[in-house]
């Protein structure tokens, strides 16, 4: 009898486990529901902590499990962000527009007309865009967090993957494509209001509960996405499909002798991968209360990399350990929390060395320990790498670097 | 001298036909007895025409003005004086005098000789003073004077004067100067400033339609300046047929809207205002009675249909105005018919200045592709410039190094820290350079022995560790140089523009940029192919293990070229750093087109590198003249172009084939 | 001879040819197969024998000629690699390449003959049947008791053996071989000419080898290529008694 999935893999199991742990006990020590030990902006960064983790997992699938290295799964977290954005920003301003109008009704025109002069006022317009057609009906713009990111990470995908470019080349053309978008949302003409951005998403149309309550929630739904996510990512990996991805990664051309039609299964990958961080973002900005074009840039993207790659790559608990580790330790460090070193003749001020700690970690993680983070996990569990035939092609046993070899 | 003004001054009488008609009578007794008797000339006009002299007024003293100017000597002077309320009647016995204060009193002097003629106490002077119409009457007369001043330099302050704010009264004498005029070079100028007063104030269609022909595609301001009023256009809305010189007669709906239709209408009163939707839904809310407004339930004025209906209600009851119904409006605005009217009344002249407008844009067109290739071809060197590093590094040796705008951003630096000690620009530069070269050749080594040596064959580690270099290399200037920009000045002779004409210019800077680029595609051609470390480069690139049996150190040379590679970086860093902000991010800026460059071009050829910078500058450039508003969206478009050129030629414009490329 | 649809002929290759960068790598090579085959190409290096493969398999594209396929006379020339993979070639390549960081177990199941498009694949699910099967040709190939190692832990000989195995559990209906005995004992070399001799009963197996003495073994048709194109064909006692043969192997 063959074995079940959750017993072939242990470790989901540990990992639901510790984030009902995690989850509960944020809740029970918040201002809501508990002591308030830990404040609102603290359960909000949790939170947005937790999509981080979930966008991670999206780049251990991309990156760690099929190898395509995409410098561009930030534009699609970004673009989630951006279409519950629409919505929720329409639906405030709706209710706002309705507040302070008198008691004569207004037309639709009208009503359209001010929430327009209202949201665009600000670039210096007052039309509602076409793509804000939707903006008023959740389940349309729910829709759209999937389908807008998912939709142009097909058809980029299918580009890309059709002319066979693959390896660094993808990961600058994926760069190019992330820097085309966000350069194209930092002008006013693309209809979501240039470099101003989208703001006051924290505030959730329709929903009475204060900030305190809704945070919470938040970190909720944040954690029941991210468990799915998992759930979903472990599934795909534990069976065939998941060989098929590593085998990608390993030996692209013998997979394609084996008959599979390599294209079509990084494209799925890429799209997949896609729609789980435009889902990741659709969570990540309600609580972050505002995204601007910046955030989509392409060195956002990289940082997703740098996460994955510190957590420890081909493994979906090291991407989710990376993620939460760094991003947690860089907004202790960035957040001036840390003491200053004085040194007599400098002081060391982390805010300002911070990013350079990181640059350098992140340089010693690649050359010393291609696992990363997870390497320690193999150490608690006392497993061992497995003995690897031919001559070595660096100075570690990374799993990835014969594949990579072969370029 | 006196001879010559007194001969001008006839001549210019004579070459005025208008002029010379009005003061033909008053002027024959003067030209009778020319130069002999002390009451001809300007003495005699002054002394018939004191009275008016004294108080003057605009809509007289027009014939007496030409006539003093036409009077010979001292003309201008007094002119000048009279303009600069500097001349004064002697009460006493009506004479006129230039003034000049002296404590209490005038000091008095001839009007036609300037011969001082003693003083008076100031109650004996009543200064003269010409209101500014009368002001600008003198002011048009001295500039015929001013035309044929002796000093060249006054001639041509003339001609700027006139071509500011030209009148019709400048044409005459503008005229009349050029025949006389000894200097080559203002006559022409002359000459080109009387067909454009002529293009403006010529007496007919025949003339002015000459003078434009004349310019051809002339592209000079101007003419352009002059050319624009004349196809002015103003839209009217007229009973019946379009009257004047119609430009365009409009048709409902395709050249305007109905609402601009009827907003002509009321502007020209040929249509009542139009109570708008706003005042509509005022009037209605302050109607509301009993939550019902003109027999309608309030809930449905959210309506615009039923809104109307109520209104109208309202309108019948008498409560408020009425309003012209939807229809009504129709009518009116179909009754009419709508043109643009040139405000220029003569067909022919404004045809002529189309069709001259038309040749001019045409030939500004073609200068402007001109100017917009000399741009394209300067970005495109400096892309080239940041990217040649690149093709070493990446192209050839197939490291793909993130951190090599930050290579360039040092070399910026270096020249940024050299400008701080020596203070020569041309000096520090060419010390800066060198200089930049061996610091990140230094850097570049570094880099290679300590990261990238470990991953080579690991592109996609290679590109994470690099990347991670750059992060920290960025904050890590940051912490030094502070996030304000650094300035890089150049040498005072790469200051300006090589001004080629009105539309194209290309400035100093960029022809020595695009120079530095021929020189290092020179360099790396001669390095490649020419040096031992060429060769040897290409062997370890080729084949590392045959390489290294026989007998070359591909450590060593991996080194020396990933070096090489990082310094070319850096002289690119004080190239831009020239013309660009020195920033810590500045690197970021290339580095992205960079890559492209190389990948657009083809990796491992330099030549494709030098055809994907031009391709990639030109391109940028040439959507930014499609869209000059927004460099934002020229590189999106780009970058997507980029995108879909990649599909097509995946190995880039220069392709290397078969085994070569590793197949 | 003829060729052509009904004569028994699975693969026809004809007058094809390919030069990389002036290089003619193939030049004018024609070259046709049975539904049960078993074929030896040899040829000195160079003589396109790996660029022969590669057409075959969809790697290269040829300049000019034709490659058809099977009864439906299929036109290959228009299939990527995955299809005619699909169409039933399978490849074994002169370095053994397996999935080293995945079991045996994976390797085999990944190579076994089942859908091969994304959305199927993703819900597939081994059964019995695929077990079994999976047990069936790891013990043909000798690795029964290896499978749930990873494959990088196996020895050179093993994972040369896997790789058979994996052309096994894709069932295809011609086997490419290249240089399979390259670096194995002499034992395993007797059990793997066994293998493709038996292997040649039920399909076409075409083996490029260096090694005449594993050729003779085989005791087949041999093709011999040189410089791009066949210079002979026949039994190996026929071919070695060619003197244009000779003169190519021996005469420079």
């Amino acid at each position: 009898m063959r074995p079940g999935f959750l017993a072939k893999n242990p470790s989901v199991i540990w990992f639901l486990l510790i984030l009902a742990i995690f989850t509960l006990t944020i809740t029970l020590l918040s201002h809501a529901y508990g002591p308030g030990v830990i404040s609102t902006s603290m359960v909000k960064t949790l939170g947005k902590t937790l999509c981080l983790c979930l966008i991670a997992i999206a780049m251990d699938l991309v990156w760690g499990y099929t190898g395509i290295l995409s410098l561009g799964h930030f534009a699609f977290f970004g673009l989630g962000g951006y279409m519950i954005g629409m919505w929720l920003m329409y639906e405030r301003t709706r209710d706002i527009v309705l507040a302070s109008a008198s008691d004569f009704p207004m037309t639709p025109q009208e009503l359209q007309d001010a929430i327009g002069s209202q949201i665009f006022g600000v670039v210096g317009s007052s039309n509602l865009p076409a793509i804000w057609s939707f903006a008023g009906s959740l389940p349309m713009q729910l829709l759209l967090v999937v389908l807008v990111p998912g939709l142009l990470a097909l058809v980029f995908g299918w580009l890309a993957f059709r002319s066979r470019v693959a390896g660094v080349y993808l990961s600058i053309l994926t760069q190019a494509m992330t820097l085309a978008l966000s350069l194209y949302l930092f002008q006013n003409e693309s209809g979501l209001r240039g470099n101003n951005g989208l703001s006051g998403l924290q505030n959730i149309p329709g929903l009475s509960a204060d900030q305190d309550h809704s945070s919470v929630w938040f970190l909720w739904a944040s954690a029941l996405a991210l468990a799915l996510g998992y759930l979903l990512a472990a599934a795909i990996v534990a069976g065939k499909f998941g060989s098929v991805m590593r085998g990608i990664r390993d030996d692209e051309a013998r997979v394609r002798f084996l008959g599979y039609p390599v294209e079509g299964f990084k494209l799925f990958v890429f799209a997949l991968t896609a729609v789980i961080a435009a889902i990741a973002g659709a969570l990540y900005y309600p609580q972050a209360g505002i995204i601007n074009p910046g955030e989509m840039a392409p060195i956002a993207s990289i940082y997703l990399a740098v996460w994955v790659a510190i957590g420890g790559r081909g493994r979906l608990y090291g991407a989710v350990m990376g993620a939460f580790f760094v991003s947690i330790v860089s907004s202790w460090f960035t957040g001036g929390r840390v003491p200053d070193v004085p040194l007599g003749f400098y002081t060391i001020k982390w805010v300002d060395w911070w990013q350079v700690l990181l640059g350098l970690a992140f340089v010693l993680v690649t050359l010393l320990a291609p696992k990363g983070l997870s390497g320690l996990v193999d150490l608690i569990a006392g497993l061992r790498s497995p003995r690897r035939g031919g001559a070595p092609l660096g100075p570690d046993a990374g799993s990835l670097q014969q594949e990579e070899a072969r370029e | 001298m006196r001879k010559v003004l007194m001969t001008l001054g006839i001549f210019l009488m004579l070459a005025l036909p208008g002029v010379a008609q009005e003061s033909a009578a008053q002027m024959a007794p003067a030209t009778a007895g020319q130069g002999a008797d002390p009451q001809t000339g300007l003495a005699a006009v002054l002394a018939r025409n004191v009275t008016k002299i004294a108080k003057p007024s605009r809509m007289t003293i027009g014939p007496v003005i030409d006539e003093i100017a036409a009077s010979g000597p001292g003309a201008s002077r007094f002119l000048q004086a009279w303009a600069d309320r500097r001349v004064g009647l002697r009460t006493s016995d009506d004479t006129l005098f230039l003034i000049e204060k002296k404590g209490q009193d005038y000091a008095l002097s001839d009007p036609v000789t300037g011969a001082s003629a003693g003083t008076a106490p100031r109650n004996e002077i009543s200064e003269v003073k010409p209101n500014s119409g009368v002001r600008a009457v003198i002011g048009a007369a001295l500039v015929r004077f001013l035309l044929s001043d002796p000093d060249p330099t006054k001639r041509r302050e003339a001609l700027t004067a006139i071509e500011r704010d030209g009148e019709a009264s400048h044409l005459a004498p503008l005229r009349a100067s050029i025949a006389q005029e000894p200097d080559a070079q203002i006559r022409l100028e002359k000459q080109r400033l009387e067909r454009l007063l002529t293009i403006r104030f010529g007496k007919d269609a025949g003339e002015r339609v000459a003078a434009i022909d004349s310019f051809g595609a002339d592209t000079g301001l101007d003419l352009r300046a002059t050319l624009n009023p004349l196809v002015a256009t103003q839209r009217k809305a007229f009973d019946g047929a379009p009257q004047g010189n119609v430009a365009k007669t409009l048709r409902l709906g395709r050249d305007l809207s109905e609402g601009e239709a009827y907003a002509l209408l009321v502007a020209a009163k040929m249509a009542p205002e139009r109570i708008s939707d706003g005042a509509m839904k005022q009037a209605l809310a302050a109607n509301v009675v009993n939550g019902s407004v003109g027999g309608l339930p309030l809930a449905d004025m959210s309506d615009p249909a039923k809104r109307e209906l109520a209104y109208s209600a309202l309108a019948k009851a008498g409560t408020v105005a009425p309003r012209l119904s939807e229809a009504e409006a129709q009518a009116l605005i179909d009754a009419h018919s709508y043109a643009d009217i040139y405000a220029e009344p003569d067909a022919a002249v404004t045809k002529a200045a189309e069709a001259g407008l038309a040749r001019v844009s045409r030939k500004v067109g073609l200068m402007q592709s001109v100017d917009l290739g000399l741009d394209g071809l300067s970005l495109a060197s400096i892309y080239f410039l940041a990217a040649i590093g690149l093709a070493i590094t990446f192209g050839i040796m197939g490291v793909i190094n993130m951190a090599h705008g930050e290579f360039i951003t040092m070399g910026a630096y270096t020249g940024y820290v050299v400008q701080q000690f020596v203070p020569d620009y041309t000096a520090s530069i060419l010390i800066a350079l060198p200089l930049a070269f061996a610091i990140t050749f230094g850097a570049g080594v570094a880099m290679e022995r300590l990261v990238i040596r470990y991953l080579y064959k690991r592109p996609l580690e290679t590109l994470l560790a690099t990347f991670g270099i750059s992060i920290a290399l960025q904050q890590l200037f940051k912490n030094i140089f502070g996030t304000q920009a650094r300035p890089l000045t150049s040498p005072p002779w790469l200051d300006g523009a090589l001004q080629i004409n009105d539309i194209v210019s290309i400035s100093y800077i960029r022809i020595a940029i695009f120079v530095l680029a021929l020189v290092f595609l020179g360099l790396y051609l001669w390095v490649m192919k020419r040096t031992r470390l060429g060769l040897e480069v290409r062997a370890v690139t080729q084949n590392p293990s045959m390489a290294a049996s026989m007998g070359i150190n591909p450590d060593r040379i991996n080194m020396l070229a990933f070096g090489f590679g990082s310094g070319i970086a850096g002289i690119a860093g004080v190239a831009i750093g020239l013309f660009a902000k020195v920033t810590s991010e500045m690197g970021q800026d290339y580095i992205v087109q960079s890559f492209m460059t190389v990948v657009v071009g083809g990796v491992g050829s330099i030549f494709g590198t030098l055809a994907g910078a031009t391709l990639i500058g030109g391109l940028q450039k040439g959507i930014e003249f499609l869209n000059p508003s927004n460099t934002l969206a020229a590189q999106t478009y780009m970058i997507l172009f980029i995108i879909i050129f990649i599909q097509f030629r995946p190995r880039g414009i220069v392709a290397l084939k078969g085994r070569a490329a590793g197949d | 001879m003829t060729i052509g649809a009904g004569t028994g002929t699975l693969l026809e290759v004809s007058g094809i040819s390919v030069s990389f960068d002036g290089f003619k790598a193939i030049n004018n090579l024609s070259f046709n197969i049975g539904p049960a085959e078993l074929r030896a190409v040899i040829g000195p290096n160079g003589a396109g024998k790996t660029t022969f493969m590669d057409i075959v398999t969809g790697k290269t594209r040829p300049d000019e000629g034709t490659v058809r396929w099977g009864e439906n006379y299929t036109n290959l020339l228009k299939r990527n690699e995955a299809q005619i993979a699909r169409a039933g070639i399978g490849r074994k390549f002169q370095r053994p390449t397996v999935f080293e960081d995945q079991s045996v177990t994976d390797n085999l199941m990944m190579a076994l003959k089942a859908a091969r498009s994304p959305w199927k694949v993703l819900f597939w699910r081994a059964g019995g049947k695929d077990d079994a099967r999976v047990a069936e040709i790891a013990a043909q190939v000798g690795l029964a008791d290896q499978l749930p190692r990873k494959a990088g832990e196996l020895s050179h000989g093993q994972k040369q053996w896997l790789e058979i195995g994996m052309l096994l559990a894709q069932e295809p209906k011609l086997l490419l071989v290249d240089e399979p005995a390259a670096g194995m004992t002499l034992a395993e070399r007797e059990a793997t000419t066994a293998l493709l001799v038996d292997l040649a009963r039920t399909r076409a197996v075409v083996v490029v080898e260096h090694d005449m003495e594993f050729v003779r073994r085989l005791n087949c048709r041999v093709t011999v290529l040189h410089e791009g194109s066949v210079l002979a064909e026949g039994s190996l006692d026929h071919v070695t008694a060619d003197k244009r043969v000779i003169e190519v192997y021996l005469g420079r």
